[in-house]
């Protein structure tokens, strides 16, 4: 069938510089280039394109630019470009259309219409190049009452502690399956996780054997509901072990990692024949209700003979504060929540479009929420799903998140350019692929330094704005309202997000 | 469905002097010297708030609880209007032993005085709150007044205690109230008050108290919101549009509610950093680290002296970084805390020792002998 | 506190170990969390087998005893475990005497379980090794993604027969189903989703029951062989049954298994 759909790109080529190496047409998995030897030039088939810009940064003459295609439809409010494409993809196909990353419409990013605040006079700044500045978080339940006894200048605290989680910085690397991403890109996130102090979060797809004795201590173990690569070694190796309920970029549906991204040793990690689907069902179902999460946390808790904290991984949706309440309750030690701008590997693009609330609303009324039943000291609140620089994790603290996950920003620090074909196992970035041609092109060692250098500037960034306000405890952030202001929001996300508006 | 209302709360900036002055042997003595005091370090204040904690005023009504309540509002009718309200809860809740108007000069003088009274008074429970302690029901109490009851403020709450407080400066606050010649207490901590914000209002002004602590404070909060939002899990309301009560709450629900003694309470306010704790032996590394991981949202983060005042005993605390002066010192019986040494030297020329207390480290002066105060 | 008897040993009284390699515990009055301290502690001390009596409604027996060093047990239960009985288990063997309820061996990795009774909703979720083996019937999503790698190879064996969900993405692993009593199958939905793996059928299913990802055909000689293998260790294990191998084997039997290991490889585009 002729296809009517648009090519999204256009590819220019200076002829003049371009000196034939066919750099380009090796760089590009989905064969946008070739070459014709009978006119020796390079040809570009920009249906192909998937705008990666991998053959824009490596062709060494610099001679190739990707653009969008400047050729439109009439222009139409309602029928975007977009619409229209996707519905001729779809009545040629018949097919769901699959995406991946997070959403990319223009839904208000709240984080660009916060403000924070700084000491003027009343209260000093503080100078983080010189005086402490204090970064570091507990991740896990608290005790509402400590039980001391004091006597004869000796202090021993009767109240035992649940297990914790150290940070060194209020950053972690949020869920990728090994398998979604190469392993690779897998390897450098625990390394960097490991050299920065911080956690870095398995996903689904199991924690290979190797890599267990080295970074288990930094790794967050997932339980989803296709339990892949889950024995009683992989959940005790770990620091930590998180329950995947939903996810940010496709709440309330499950997972399926294609065949053909299930190589050998993914399907070794994985604990499955290689080539067959992993499909991970929407809901787990051991979990057809809230009791039924108490027993899992618990069943985890005994698996791992209660040394680990347990973590339930939620989507925000409109009612998600009512559930999380129930999943504290549910004995639950940290809550991961994943807002509408989350990523993934995959995603129907009509749920990862359409489901779910921001990320900024979330934190703010799940603290609330929280605080309102006094049960906020017997979790930890990590927060995902579109956050993009060490400012966003700022505000994130100050509307109540102990921490974030990053996902996007850790790939984009490895070279991912958010092209969206994660899905199609061809990244031409050796990021989202398990294909070892294009997985190999990820050095280890430069991806976990770019990454460790990205965790290491944030946190710089992050205490001089602390410093600013005259905050030299990370703790004495959090929840910190006062130290936030909107602008250009109405009243009632002000509301939602309990801050006042500039100038008031 | 009601939508959720923002939390608009505001707070008030002001930096200030601090003072205070005990006698350990348990002598009580008049308000005159520390008026001389805090009137000497003036300067640190604007004339916008000062107030005073007395400690051991009321031998006659020691066994009562003393409530000083400010009737506020525009007209002296909204002020009767707010007295009647408070006393049919009163009349309900508690069985009042006595009451009157706290003596005061001619009211012209000041700024807009609020009708101020005082009650003695003891806990009359009933049905299932007789199952909370004494303390825990009349803070409970408090709190409602102070949110349900519009114009009345319940500022002073303690046994054998009481704060006066105002708007003005401190010597002025001194005055209208007579402190330096109607009252002779063990302990006095007094404040002047340089508040940022024009609008000040009797309530505003320091001592902050519940029960009988009482804190007068240096400095601001950056860490107000999270404080606050700790404290309101507790049941704490804060009505008083000021950082200093956040203080009082905390000090309240560490060392009353949850009984842990001074040492750890100044851990909490003001813990060791982790670079420090990280070189500590094991069971106190253990100890700060437990202590910041369950009470982090405590730690008073940005500059703050602050005095303590309780039955028996005043407390002195800075900040763990210290960015807020405090000069202790001692002259016999005497312990002396102040936010310049010129003050304490002003009314006691000759002292036994002066020091700089570190950031963080508690200074605890107590009497000698507790049992003249609890008797 | 558990009460902890010394049961007659292996040996006899003279050449006595010094430490029991077998005990007996009482777990009446005793909260999940309290019996299964117990059972790790006695793993730890080197016993191999312990008897559990008056189990009632405790959760989680088995899940607790993962070590690093791989140490196995033998657990007897009399009484009526709770949920999850087996869930995560690393290579132990659970005998109950008396019915199982809900989640049996959940997630499990390797190990046995054998059940005098019949079992709870969700048996077999997820398991990746190990066998089980269910005198009489099952509840509802048996077997629900079971799955198998390499040499692990879940088995579950049922005497009787399941409900609706059998078998749900299922991805791996043997499911026998005896239906001993004759009762005729009544679950609806077998196999949707399903992508690995077998279930064997004794006796009849309409085509109206399975899900549309499934095939289903006749045994062969090798299907019999395999049936033969676990309806011959289902006997060993479960003699009560009364009924010889012979009798079991020499009826018809049907295999369920998946019509592709890419059940939705047309669903999505782009």
């Amino acid at each position: 069938m002729k296809s009517f759909v648009f090519p999204e790109f256009q590819i220019i080529r200076d002829e003049e510089k371009c000196g034939q190496c066919r750099g380009c047409e090796r760089q590009c998995a989905f064969g946008t280039h070739t070459y014709d030897p009978v006119a020796d030039r390079l040809i570009s088939d920009e249906t192909k394109c998937a705008g990666c810009q991998r053959c824009v940064i490596f062709c060494p003459k610099h001679a190739i630019v990707v653009r969008p295609a400047p050729s439109f439809y009439r222009p139409n409010a309602s029928w975007s470009r977009e619409k229209l494409d996707d519905l001729k993809k779809q009545a040629e196909t018949g097919g769901v259309i699959l995406t991946g990353s997070g959403n990319d419409k223009p839904f208000r990013i709240y984080w660009d219409h916060i403000l924070l605040n700084a000491s003027q006079v009343t209260n000093p700044s503080i100078d983080p190049l010189r005086e402490p500045m204090e970064l570091r978080t507990f991740l896990g339940a608290k005790p509402d009452i400590m039980d001391i006894s004091a006597g004869d200048g000796k202090v021993e605290i009767k109240t035992e502690i649940g297990p914790n989680l150290m940070v060194e910085t209020p950053i972690l690397f949020s869920a990728m399956s090994y398998g979604a991403i190469s392993y690779n890109a897998f390897g450098s996130l625990a390394r960097a996780a490991c050299k920065s102090g911080t956690y870095f979060n398995t996903g689904e797809g199991g924690l290979p054997k190797e890599m267990r004795q080295e970074f288990g201590r930094c790794a967050i173990v997932q339980v989803a509901s296709g339990r892949f690569g889950i024995d009683a070694e992989y959940l005790n190796c770990a620091a930590a072990v998180e329950i995947k309920v939903g996810q940010g970029a496709k709440p309330g549906i499950g997972g399926h990692l294609p065949g053909e991204k299930v190589s050998q040793l993914v399907a070794e990690t994985r604990m499955i024949p290689q080539g067959t689907d992993a499909i991970s069902p929407a809901p787990h179902h051991d979990i057809y209700s809230i009791e039924d999460l108490s027993m899992l946390i618990t069943a985890l808790k005994e698996a791992t003979n209660y040394e680990k904290p347990i973590s339930v991984k939620i989507a925000a949706v409109h009612n998600f504060a009512a559930i999380a309440s129930g999943i504290v309750r549910a004995g639950a030690d940290i809550i991961a929540i994943d807002g509408l701008r989350g990523g993934t590997g995959a995603a129907p693009k009509a749920i990862r479009d359409n489901v779910g609330i921001p990320i900024e609303l979330a934190i703010s009324s799940l603290d609330r929420r929280l605080r309102g039943e006094g049960i906020r000291n017997r979790c930890s609140i990590i927060a995902a799903g579109g956050i993009r620089c060490s400012a966003d994790v700022v505000k994130a603290i100050a509307l109540g998140a102990d921490a974030v996950y990053i996902g996007s920003a850790a790939l984009i620090a490895m070279g991912c350019t958010l092209c969206q074909k994660c899905y199609t196992g061809k990244c031409n970035w050796g990021i989202c692929t398990t294909d070892p041609r294009l997985s190999g092109r990820l050095n280890m060692d430069i991806a976990s330094q770019r990454l460790a250098n990205l965790i290491s500037a944030w946190s710089h960034e992050i205490a001089e704005m602390l410093g600013g306000m005259g905050i030299n405890a990370l703790e004495s952030l959090r929840g910190n309202r006062d130290h936030l202001r909107g602008v250009g929001l109405y009243e009632w996300e002000l509301d939602v997000l309990g801050i006042k508006g500039a100038g008031e | 469905m009601p939508r959720i209302r923002r939390e608009l709360y505001s707070k008030e900036i002001c930096s200030c002097s601090i003072f205070g002055a005990m006698n350990q042997g348990g002598e009580r003595f008049n308000a005159a010297g520390v008026m001389r005091a805090i009137a000497n370090m003036h300067v640190r204040g604007n004339g916008l708030g000062g107030g005073f904690a007395a400690y051991g005023i009321y031998p006659h009504y020691s066994d009562y609880y003393a409530f000083h309540l400010m009737f506020t509002g525009k007209s002296m009718q909204d002020r009767l209007e707010a007295k009647a309200e408070l006393e049919e809860l009163l009349c309900h809740k508690f069985d009042v032993v006595y009451d009157e108007e706290i003596p005061h000069e001619d009211e012209s003088t000041m700024i807009d005085p609020p009708l101020i009274w005082r009650y003695f008074l003891l806990p009359h429970k009933r049905g299932e709150e007789e199952a909370l302690s004494d303390e825990e029901y009349i803070v409970s109490k408090i709190m409602q007044v102070n949110t349900k009851i519009e114009n009345a403020y319940v500022f002073s709450s303690g046994k054998n205690m009481g704060c006066f407080k105002g708007v003005g400066y401190p010597e002025e606050i001194g005055q209208y109230f007579m402190l330096d010649r109607l009252y002779q207490a063990y302990t006095w901590t007094v404040h002047g008050r340089f508040p940022t914000n024009t609008q000040a209002w009797w309530g505003g002004a320091h001592p902050f108290s519940l029960l009988d602590t009482s804190i007068v404070h240096n400095g601001e909060i950056s860490s107000y919101g999270t404080n606050r939002w700790y404290l309101e899990m507790y049941g704490y309301a804060c009505t008083l549009q000021t950082d200093t009560e956040v203080i009082a709450y905390a000090a309240d629900l560490l060392m009353r509610r949850q009984r842990l003694p001074i040492d750890i309470v100044a851990k909490i306010l003001a813990p060791p950093i982790w670079n420090a704790i990280d070189r500590m032996n094991q069971s106190e590394r253990k100890l700060l680290t437990t202590l910041r991981m369950v009470y982090g949202p405590l730690l008073m983060n940005g500059p703050f002296a602050i005095i303590i005042g309780q039955t028996g005993r005043m407390i002195g605390l800075t900040d763990r970084i210290r960015l807020r002066p405090l000069t202790a010192a001692r002259r016999g019986d005497m312990f002396y805390l102040s936010s310049e040494e010129a003050s304490i030297r002003l009314i006691s020329p000759e002292l036994d020792r002066v020091w700089t207390p570190n950031g963080g480290e508690p200074v605890v002066g107590e009497l000698n002998n507790m049992r003249t105060v609890l008797q | 506190m558990a009460r902890a008897e010394e049961v007659n040993g292996s040996g006899s009284l003279d050449d006595a170990p010094a430490s029991p390699r077998e005990v007996e515990i009482d777990a009446a009055d005793q909260d999940t969390r309290a019996l299964n301290d117990r059972l790790r502690e006695l793993l730890l001390s080197g016993v191999e087998k312990v008897v559990i009596r008056n189990v009632c409604g405790q959760r989680y027996i088995g899940t607790r005893l993962y070590t690093p060093q791989h140490l196995k047990m033998d657990i007897e239960i009399f009484g009526t475990p709770g949920n999850d009985l087996a869930a995560f288990l690393f290579g132990h063997k659970i005998t109950v005497h008396g019915n199982a309820q809900d989640g049996v061996g959940n997630t499990m990795d390797a190990g046995e379980v054998v059940v005098h009774g019949r079992s709870g909703d969700v048996l077999g979720f997820s398991m990746r090794g190990g066998e089980i083996y269910v005198r009489d019937g099952c509840g509802y999503r048996t077997a629900l993604h079971m799955k198998e790698y390499e040499d692990k190879r879940p088995v579950l064996v049922i005497g009787g027969t399941a409900q609706d969900f059998l078998g749900e993405y299922m991805a791996g692993g043997i499911v026998v189903l005896l239906d001993l009593e004759e009762r005729g199958h009544q679950a609806n939905f077998i196999g949707t989703g399903m992508h690995g793996g077998v279930i064997y059928l004794r006796g009849a299913v309409d085509g109206s029951q399975l899900g549309s990802q499934v095939g289903c055909s006749p045994v062969d000689p090798s299907d019999r062989k395999v049936l033969d293998h676990y309806i011959t260790r289902f006997l060993e294990r479960l003699p009560e049954v009364g009924l010889s191998r012979e009798e079991i084997i020499n009826s018809p039997f049907l295999r369920l298994t998946p019509k592709s290991k890419r059940p939705y490889s047309t669903l999505y585009t782009y």
